[in-house]
């Protein structure tokens, strides 16, 4: 594998995270993290779909007319989510169940629509398997930090195995109820947010409105 | 009458699209700078919301669900696996549909909402609206209600963040959470305050 092509593979890992920085597929990493289990089958599902899509669209790229790609796009995309579904259905019943609508939302998940689009439509098939792949464990490695910190915290366990012992059960871990709600979620990822660019200071932004500092004997 | 006001304000407040289950994120983060664009895009995504999830609701009940084909003397086929297909088709025709009419009739409300409705096919609110319809088993008359009351939450929910960042921006907020991360912060406060909601019942 060459430089050019590991850096595809890699950078969208942390340099180019498509949830921290690209603001992308965030609807759905947020509300399946309450349980490790939920989301590590989410994270195979969405790179599974990310690859399988930037590869069949990056086969026809060049048959596709212009002005119907995005269409076409949409069906490579939704066919493959419903292939996922059907496939969960049948050997992971339960967890399919507690996914609930959201493996059928992988469809509307900006990144796989984002990943088509952008590089997809303009590359060859191997660079693209690469870029849904890397793409995909962009969002697995927020998923599963975040699903980690929520089940830990929340209920004491990992993958259903206790790691603190309940106070309920006569330990000592006391969950905190927060980690299971809604609102945590938010707070996590604005957090892994904060951490990750106070590493990369390059990924900060711009402050829209500046605070003009006047030094004091200027203004004298 | 009270069963449907009840589903009306559940699906506005308690269930609300955006703050509990993070549907439409995307645009919900990347347009709401401004708190008019804010309500221009809510508007769009209530409007598409009240046609999309009857429809879809209609389309369900008489040709995928196991058993609907019935009328058509094919009682056992179950096409409830062409679903999502279906209802993302049916919501990208819509959006080309409205689009084209209020560009024909209604010229000023195509300009105010033209750039926001190619945005609403991908945004997870309108697809997930359906399919909770489907996995709630609504009738047609809830899933009207359920249209309206959640496309009302979610424009709710955009305009109520458009205005706290219209404030946020002269504040001065540490280098690293500038832009996305306060906002997530402040999304989850905002979750945070619509959870007082759960638990009412009319």
């Amino acid at each position: 594998m060459s430089s050019s092509q590991r850096k595809i593979l890699l950078s969208p890992v942390v340099d180019n995270n498509p949830i921290t920085l690209q603001v992308l597929g965030i609807c759905s990493a947020l509300a399946v993290t309450t349980q490790l289990s939920t989301s590590v089958v989410m994270c195979l599902a969405v790179t599974a779909v990310l690859a399988a899509s930037n590869v069949s669209v990056s086969l026809i790229r060049n048959h596709m007319p212009t002005n119907i790609r995005m269409i076409v796009q949409m069906v490579i995309i939704a066919s493959l989510v419903i292939v996922v579904d059907q496939l969960l259905k049948a050997y992971a019943y339960d967890i399919s169940k507690k996914l609930s609508v959201f493996v059928g939302l992988i469809i509307t998940n900006c990144i796989v629509m984002g990943r088509t689009e952008a590089f997809a439509s303009s590359n060859k098939p191997w660079p693209s398997l690469l870029d849904g792949i890397g793409h995909g464990l962009g969002y697995s490695a927020i998923l599963l930090a975040v699903a980690v910190v929520r089940e830990l915290f929340g209920s004491g366990k990992l993958f259903g195995h206790e790691i603190f012992p309940l106070v309920t059960d006569g330990g000592w871990y006391n969950p905190n109820g927060l980690m299971l709600l809604a609102p945590s979620a938010f707070f996590l990822i604005g957090l892994i947010i904060w951490g990750v660019r106070a590493w990369k200071p390059a990924q900060v932004e711009k402050r829209e409105y500046q605070i003009k500092v006047v030094h004091r004997t200027e203004a004298i | 009458m009270e069963a449907y006001l009840s589903l009306f304000i559940r699906s506005i407040f308690i269930e609300n699209l955006a703050l509990s289950f993070f549907l439409g994120m995307c645009t919900f983060l990347a347009v709401s700078k401004k708190v008019e664009t804010a309500i221009g895009l809510g508007l769009a995504v209530v409007v598409v919301q009240v046609i999309t999830v009857p429809a879809n609701n209609l389309i369900y009940h008489f040709l995928l669900r196991e058993g609907a084909l019935a009328w058509a003397g094919l009682p056992e086929v179950d096409l409830s696996f062409l679903g999502l297909l279906t209802y993302i088709g049916v919501i990208a025709a819509m959006v080309q549909i409205l689009e084209m009419t209020l560009d024909k009739y209604f010229p000023a409300l195509y300009h105010a909402l033209g750039i926001f409705l190619p945005l609403i096919t991908v945004n997870c609110a309108i697809l997930g609206g359906s399919l909770f319809m489907v996995e709630r088993s609504y009738t047609f008359g809830q899933s009207v209600v359920f249209g309206v009351g959640s496309g009302i939450g979610w424009a709710l929910a955009i305009v109520a963040l458009a205005g706290i960042r219209e404030k946020l921006k002269y504040s001065d907020v540490p280098d690293g959470l500038q832009g996305l991360g306060i906002t997530f912060i402040t999304v989850g406060l905002m979750s945070m305050a619509f959870m007082a909601f759960s638990g009412i019942q009319l």
